[in-house]
This record gives structure tokens, C-alpha cells and sequence, in this order.
């Protein structure tokens, strides 16, 4: 197994998809001549060409709507946003008429199609470039939505989604195009819908996805150190969900908390207590708590940045809590 | 799926037709100004059916057996019809919620249409889309939508793919002048000429966005002006009258297969019934003077007018093509009536393909 960045892991994705398929294209501001805001499609459009490798203006209402018209007559865009900061123009095209298409023609016209890019708070980009997205298009069916923390379920899942006969909304980690790690070599494929148990313990769960993935391994070591092993369950695709992985590590640890990068109201973490609830109702040993992103549009500012996002700390201080330790 | 034995019998279309193709065998695309008697009666005959399609649509909404939002089309037939008449099997066509007299128009059976609007397991969309949302694969119809605008980037997107294929077909889509104010209508214009996309875009210009005049929403009541700011060659035609209406067609298809060049056509028409069915023709944001006026020009009067003067249509025929429009109409109405609900097991199916490449 190759080390790898988790930019390289979708690049990969992208080469090995547009070379297997030529309907497969992608298209976004600065993905051809740029090569990508973030080089993920470094070396694509030399690859590729302009056909495949399509450069936009800024116009994401415009070319999310391309990519739907294309879909329906049977090619299969990959549309990057910038960020999905940016999408929120956009999200016209993806809710109403990507994600319920095949419904509303009675299973006519279907959507094979990727939207992906950026999602979640870099580093003082300030309130309107640090959002998580993934409740917004995690409540919506018809479409499937897959948050990879890691460069192996970057590259399995983006191939799993470029396949896909449904409208895929990639959410990429911004902070994270740079981490490393494994990633198998040959055809690397990973199922949409499967969650994956990153580490395992007996004393309490951790359930998360995207970038809180990092942060929730390092809450594993950090309380190994201890002597409290957790199991860290990374749910990779938020819509569909893997609710019978959640339950299987809950009722094993009976007590439970859920990071996620978002805001609390009607957050990711709010569908999985609600899944916990029903399902392990009888094998709680406290009640669940969560960690998110404090309730404020994102500030500037160093220490106030800080102090609005979910980290290791507050995720520890959940944990010690769910096991009356404090 | 329905399984129909009566089609709309719409205007013949040749899978080789193309504008400008003078040779000896007359197709309706080669002739848009419409010199012979047998293509002018199949217009006829394809407005006449609309016309007595969505009269029935209007009774059966009073009834309750159509619900939700039912947008008539009655008065704007000429369009439909002439826009029809001039593509082929193989290029798409996309539109906005005002979509069932283009749908049969196009040649989508009146009975899955009527099936649809019912809300049956006949109906084209299966019952899951209703009066908005008519799609149906085997005409290329790729839907009736419902958000003002929305539909206008994916038939850009229609074009792109087309372009992307090397195919010579056209994307032609339809929507009202109220959404040359959106934002998505820039967004799709502004793609469709930097790429050269193949995509007819049709203005149906009937002066009420809603129950709001034009004057009251464009600052520039100019609307075919926008396609100067893209680059876009364009035209401004009387929408009520069919020949007019093939005619810009011609030109605009001509130069989408050729060239690879989109055109904003407007064609000014109007409509004769409210916006939908919960409001009145006239009274509240137009006069019934006004309405009166323009119903002078009714697009199926223009045509008969102009058959019955030069001869070739009595009273007699025009009975005779009538009373055919509404045997249609009532066979759909009947096909509906008796068709099934939905199953109830089909509320999951068609959320996700379970299909993958």
C-alpha cells in the first residue's frame, strides 16, 4: 500500500474514472488551465482535454443545471464547487432538480452525477467560507451524500460515486487535501452507505464522519493513554446512513457521543441520537451527548475560531462525561 | 407506463428532415411557411387538440379529479404547435409547468398525459409528477418543471451534451417572459453561447408573469434584447401565428445544427385563461376588455381564418377535425377515469436508481 495525500487519493479517482468510462467529465471553476483551486485535477486537462476538463466562469447556478441537463441524456458530470460555500447558488439545480428527477418521471430520467468539492472550516476564512454542509443535503432524498476522512475512503468512495446512478454530493475535507495515508493499491473501491470502525474499544463510542474523523482518532489515543478505549465509528456516507454499524458499537459500549464539524440544531449528530435512541434505547448507560461547532456564524479571529469549533478537548470532556468519570 | 392505442395525431416528422433541404419530397421541416393543405390541416388539427384536451383538463379540475396546480395553456397553441412541427424524433425538448399542450404538441400520448394529470399508474410520469412535471422518455420530452428558471441551465446542459457527442440534434426549451429576470436564465444563456451550444431558447411572451404585467417586473420591456448581452443571435415573432412561429424555428434550427449556435426566439402570444386554475381569465390584474381583444387573435382562429379564405376548409371539415380533437380528448379523459391509482408500493420505488455504470 502507497502513502498518499488525500488530494493525490481523489485525483487518482478522477484519472482512473475518466479513463474507464467516456462519458465520465469534469467540469468547475479552475479545474482545466488552474488545475484545480486545491490541484485536484492537477494534470487532468493535459490528460483529458478541454472537452473532459471543462473550465467555467463563476456561475454555479449555471453549470450545476449543465451538468443535470447532461445527466438526463446519459453522460455522467462530476461538477466541482469551488467550495460549497459557493454551492448554496446552486442548490436549486441539486435539490429540485437533480435529487427528485427520477421521481418526478415516474423513473424516466435518472441522474448519474457527482457534485463535489470543499466542505467545512479552514483556517480564518471567517463566517461565510467555514460551513458543513452535510444536513442540508443529508435531509433530502434522492440524494446520496459521502463525507471520506481518510485518503483510502476519498479515492474508494469517489470511484463508488462516479459509478453511481444518483446524484452523489461529495463533501471533501478542506483541512484535510493534505493529511496522508494507505491507500490500497490496483482497483480501490469503497461501498456508498458503509460505515467503517477505525478503532475499537469497549468503553464508549465515538461516532463521526469528514474531518472529525482526525480529530476523533486522536481522542482515541489521547485516552488510551489512560487506560479508556473507545470505539471510533466513521460513518463515511451521512445519507445512506449505516445505522445498524452505529448500533452494533453502542450496544456493545453503551454509551455514546457524536462529533460532527456542523451546527447543533437539526445537525448530523441530531439523526444519530435519534437512530441510538431507537435502536439501543435499553443498552445506554448515560445519555448521549454531542459536540459541534458552537452556535455562531464562524469568527475571525484566532482565539474566538477556537473556541467556536468542536475539537479534541470538548470531545474528551464528552467522553469523561458519558462515563461519569468527571 | 401506458400502453396507448390513440396518439395525438401529430405533425408528421421525417428522421431525416432537416431546414433548407429543398429536395422534392415536401417534409413539414422543409416547408415552415406551410404551403400545402395537408400540413396546414395537421396544424390545425394538433391546436384543435390541445385546445379541446385542456378544456377538459378545466372540467375535470372543477370536478376534483385533477388536483394540485393545473396551468392551461389555451391560447398560446400556435407556439407548441409550430415549434413541434419543425424538430425531429431524436432532438429533446424541455420545458416549464405550463407544459401540457407541449407535451402533446410534441406527440406524448393524450391519454398518459390525461392519466398524469389524474394521478394514475397510467399516467407518463406514473402519477408521481401531475400537471408540472410531464416527462415522457420516448418523445424526448424531458420534463415539465416547476421552478421559474431552473429548467433553463439543464437544457444548456442538454446542449452540452449533445455538443459533446458530436450529434446534430437541437435542445429546444420553453419558458415565459417572467423568467428572463432570473438569475438561471443569464447563468444558461451566458454557457450557451461561450460554448456554442445547439439550444433553441423560446421566450413565450404572454405579458403576465402570475398576475404580473410586464411592465411591472422588466425594466426593459425589451425582452429579446437580452440576447444582444450573450452574444446571441435572436428574433421577435408573432406567436399567434403558426407559420411565423416555424418559420423562426427554421432559422434557428438551422443555425443550431449548422453552426452549433444557440437563438433566443420570443414569440408574443397570450393567455386566455388565469395563470392557473384557482384564478379568473380577467378582473383582477387585466381587464376583460383586454382579454376580449386579444382573443380576436386566438392562434386557431388566425389558422382557420386563413384555410377557410383560401378555400380549402369548409365548415363542414372544420366539424370534422374538431369533433376527431375531442374524440381524443374524451378517449384520455375515459383511459384516466378508469385507470388505476399508484400502489401504494410504488411510494418507495424511483427515489434512487439501483443501478450503477
Amino acid at each position: 500500500m502507497a502513502v498518499v495525500t488525500y488530494r493525490d487519493a481523489l485525483t487518482q479517482a478522477l484519472r482512473e474514472e475518466l479513463q474507464r468510462d467516456d462519458r465520465v467529465f469534469l467540469m468547475g471553476e479552475e479545474v482545466a488551465q488552474y488545475n484545480g483551486a486545491y490541484k485536484v485535477s492537477k494534470g487532468l486537462l493535459d490528460e483529458f482535454g478541454p472537452m473532459r476538463i471543462v473550465d467555467t466562469p463563476i456561475t454555479e447556478l449555471g453549470f450545476a443545471g449543465v451538468g443535470v441537463g447532461a445527466a438526463m441524456v446519459g453522460l455522467r458530470p462530476i461538477v466541482e464547487f469551488m467550495t460549497w460555500n459557493f454551492a448554496l447558488l446552486a442548490i436549486d439545480e441539486v435539490v429540485n432538480a437533480a435529487a427528485k428527477m427520477l421521481y418526478m418521471s415516474g423513473g424516466q430520467y435518472k441522474i448519474p452525477m457527482v457534485f463535489r468539492g470543499p466542505n467545512g472550516s479552514a483556517l480564518q476564512l471567517s463566517a461565510q467560507h467555514s460551513q458543513a454542509w452535510e444536513s442540508w443535503y443529508s435531509h433530502i432524498p434522492g440524494l446520496k451524500v459521502c463525507t471520506p476522512g481518510t485518503p483510502a475512503d476519498a479515492k474508494g468512495l469517489l470511484k463508488s460515486a462516479i459509478r453511481d446512478d444518483n446524484p452523489v454530493v461529495f463533501l471533501e475535507g478542506e483541512m484535510l487535501y493534505n493529511t496522508k495515508g494507505e491507500v490500497p493499491d490496483g482497483e480501490h473501491i469503497v461501498p456508498i452507505g458503509v460505515a467503517e470502525l477505525k478503532r475499537e474499544g469497549d468503553h464508549c463510542s465515538i461516532i463521526t464522519h469528514g474531518k472529525m474523523v482526525l480529530v476523533a482518532m486522536k481522542v482515541a489515543d489521547d485516552l488510551a493513554k489512560e487506560g479508556i478505549n473507545i470505539d471510533v465509528v466513521d460513518l463515511r456516507t451521512v445519507r445512506p446512513i449505516d445505522v445498524e454499524a452505529i448500533a452494533r458499537s453502542v450496544q456493545k459500549t453503551n454509551r455514546a457521543v457524536v462529533l460532527e464539524e456542523g451546527w447543533e440544531i437539526c445537525g448530523m449528530g441530531s439523526q444519530v441520537v435519534d437512530f441510538i435512541q431507537r435502536e439501543c434505547f435499553d443498552d445506554l448507560d448515560a445519555p448521549v451527548l454531542r459536540v459541534h461547532q458552537e452556535d455562531v456564524p464562524m469568527p475571525y479571529a484566532k482565539n474566538l475560531e477556537r473556541a467556536a469549533k468542536p475539537d479534541a478537548g470538548k470531545a474528551i470532556a464528552a467522553i469523561r462525561k458519558v462515563m461519569y468519570l468527571d | 407506463m401506458s400502453t396507448d392505442a390513440k396518439r395525438a395525431p401529430a405533425p408528421k416528422r421525417s428522421d431525416k428532415g432537416s431546414p433548407g433541404n429543398n429536395g422534392a419530397d415536401a417534409t413539414p421541416q422543409n416547408d415552415p411557411a406551410g404551403t400545402t393543405p395537408d400540413l396546414r390541416r395537421e396544424l390545425l388539427h394538433s391546436m384543435l387538440l390541445q385546445r379541446r384536451f385542456e378544456e377538459r383538463c378545466a372540467e375535470a379540475y372543477a370536478m376534483g379529479k385533477i388536483g394540485g396546480f393545473c396551468h392551461l395553456y389555451i391560447g398560446q397553441e400556435a407556439i407548441s404547435t409550430g415549434v413541434m412541427s419543425m424538430i425531429r424524433p431524436d432532438d429533446y425538448v424541455i420545458t416549464a409547468y405550463r407544459d401540457h399542450g407541449q407535451a402533446l404538441a410534441r406527440g406524448v400520448s393524450p391519454r398518459a398525459v390525461m392519466a398524469e394529470l389524474f394521478g394514475r399508474d397510467t399516467g407518463c410520469s406514473g402519477g408521481k409528477g401531475g400537471s408540472m412535471h410531464i416527462f415522457d422518455a420516448k418523445t424526448n420530452f424531458l420534463g415539465g418543471h416547476g421552478i421559474v428558471g431552473g429548467h433553463v441551465p439543464i437544457a444548456a446542459g442538454v446542449g452540452f451534451a449533445i455538443k459533446y457527442r458530436r450529434g446534430n440534434q437541437v435542445c429546444v426549451c420553453f419558458f415565459g417572459e417572467a423568467a428572463v429576470n432570473i438569475g438561471a436564465f443569464h447563468e444558461a444563456l451566458n454557457l450557451a453561447s461561450l460554448w456554442d451550444l445547439p439550444v433553441v431558447f423560446i421566450i413565450e411572451n404572454n405579458r403576465y408573469g402570475m398576475g404580473t404585467a410586464i411592465s411591472r417586473s422588466t425594466a426593459n420591456e425589451d425582452v429579446l434584447i437580452r440576447a444582444k448581452g450573450y452574444r446571441m443571435d435572436g428574433e421577435s415573432v408573432d406567436g399567434q401565428d403558426v407559420f411565423a412561429v416555424r418559420e423562426a424555428m427554421a432559422r434557428a434550427i438551422e443555425r443550431a445544427r449548422k453552426e452549433k449556435r444557440p437563438t433566443l426566439i420570443e414569440m408574443k402570444t397570450y393567455r386566455f385563461m388565469g395563470h392557473s386554475m384557482s384564478d379568473a381569465a380577467s378582473g383582477t390584474y387585466r381587464t376583460k376588455d383586454e382579454l376580449e381583444e386579444n382573443m380576436k387573435r386566438d392562434p386557431i382562429l388566425v389558422l382557420h381564418n386563413k384555410m377557410f379564405e383560401s378555400g380549402e376548409l369548409t365548415d363542414g371539415e372544420m366539424h370534422k377535425i374538431d369533433d376527431e380533437a375531442k374524440a381524443i380528448a374524451q378517449d384520455a379523459w375515459d383511459f384516466a377515469d378508469s385507470s388505476p391509482e399508484p400502489p401504494l408500493e410504488k411510494l418507495y420505488t424511483d427515489v434512487y436508481a439501483d443501478t450503477s455504470s
